[in-house]
């Protein structure tokens, strides 16, 4: 059965500056965006969660490692497991890192300075429920805003996840000193993507790009066509 | 009991802090060839004897502390 506006949750931690972004462009692409507030030890019934940016706790120690314990997090680990859809934007995709559901890690930019601007991306894979709506190849121009953006995987992970196909988007020119440029990347099993670009800030022409759409539209049909899940 | 614990960048990891934090001394007139930037961790914990307290700060490190993927740790409690 497939909703007409699938509910996708937006977790929001102390310090997550995004979250109200997020579930707006959310619903202007045709879900229900579900608010979930940090300490709730249970999603509700969604078809899907977006963990949004911003600076969970502060980022204190390393950013992302706080969050990881969040009572949200460990539900939202659960939901991962039983195959649900996870989509992490920026601070979110750190968590991601940080709690073990996507590989590698993110770290201080190589320039030491915040970028903020809009940056091309590549498109690697256009088949993944993130990334339906784009075409391989293709680049989409989508802004990043971040201090602590730099992918990193040892050598050996990063030749893994190369033969795994598992680096969804990479930066068509150098942004932050990311290990081959990787800017998003999916888990082994396609459900979980992080990446650092904040696709819901570039989600109309207004805003300089509508390319972010293409990314959380993909998401809303992938939403759209399963059955809310609920992980207890 | 009080303990430290000691997180390092790991031997070959790019530390951007680190060269920048070099680069200012050598302007500063101080032969420096390389600086690592790490972080200190002083706790005040609770356990039976410097091994009992030695075990849980190598969780505490594994599990918070620090990230195996790009950083070392190195434990100093109380000698016995």
């Amino acid at each position: 059965m497939s909703e007409a506006r699938p509910r996708i949750a937006v977790v929001t931690f102390p310090g997550s500056n995004d979250d109200r972004d997020a579930a707006w462009a959310l619903g202007a692409l045709g879900a229900e965006a579900v608010p979930v507030w940090h300490a709730e030890p249970e999603l509700p019934a969604v078809a899907a969660v977006v963990l949004p940016g911003g600076f969970s706790y502060g980022d204190y120690l390393r950013c992302g490692a706080i969050a990881r314990f969040a009572p949200a997090t460990a539900a939202v680990v659960e939901f991962a497991a039983a195959g649900g859809l996870v989509l992490g934007i920026c601070n979110g995709f750190q968590i991601l890192c940080e709690a073990g559901l996507l590989p590698g890690l993110l770290r201080p930019n190589e320039s030491l300075a915040f970028v903020c601007r809009d940056v091309p991306l590549t498109v690697e894979r256009a088949d993944t429920p993130f990334t339906a709506r784009c075409d391989q190849g293709q680049t989409l121009t989508i802004p990043v805003k971040h201090g602590e953006g730099l992918w990193y995987a040892d050598d050996e992970l990063f030749a893994e996840l190369e033969a795994r196909k598992q680096i969804v988007l990479r930066y068509a020119e150098p942004c932050n000193g990311s290990v081959d440029d990787v800017a998003g990347v999916v888990n082994e099993h396609g459900n979980v993507m992080g990446l650092m670009p904040h696709p819901e800030h570039a989600i109309d022409p207004l805003l300089g790009s509508a390319d972010g759409a293409l990314i959380l539209a993909s998401l809303v049909d992938a939403a759209r066509d399963r059955e809310p899940l609920v992980v207890r | 009991m009080r303990a430290t614990v000691v997180v390092r960048p790991k031997h070959g990891i790019l530390d951007p802090q680190g060269q920048a934090v070099a680069s200012s001394l050598r302007a500063l007139g101080f032969a420096v060839d390389e600086a690592r930037v790490g972080r200190v961790v002083d706790l005040e914990l609770e356990a039976a004897d410097p091994a009992a307290a030695r075990a849980q700060l190598k969780r505490m490190c594994e599990q918070l502390l620090a990230n195996p993927l790009i950083e070392s740790f190195e434990i100093a409690v109380p000698q016995p």
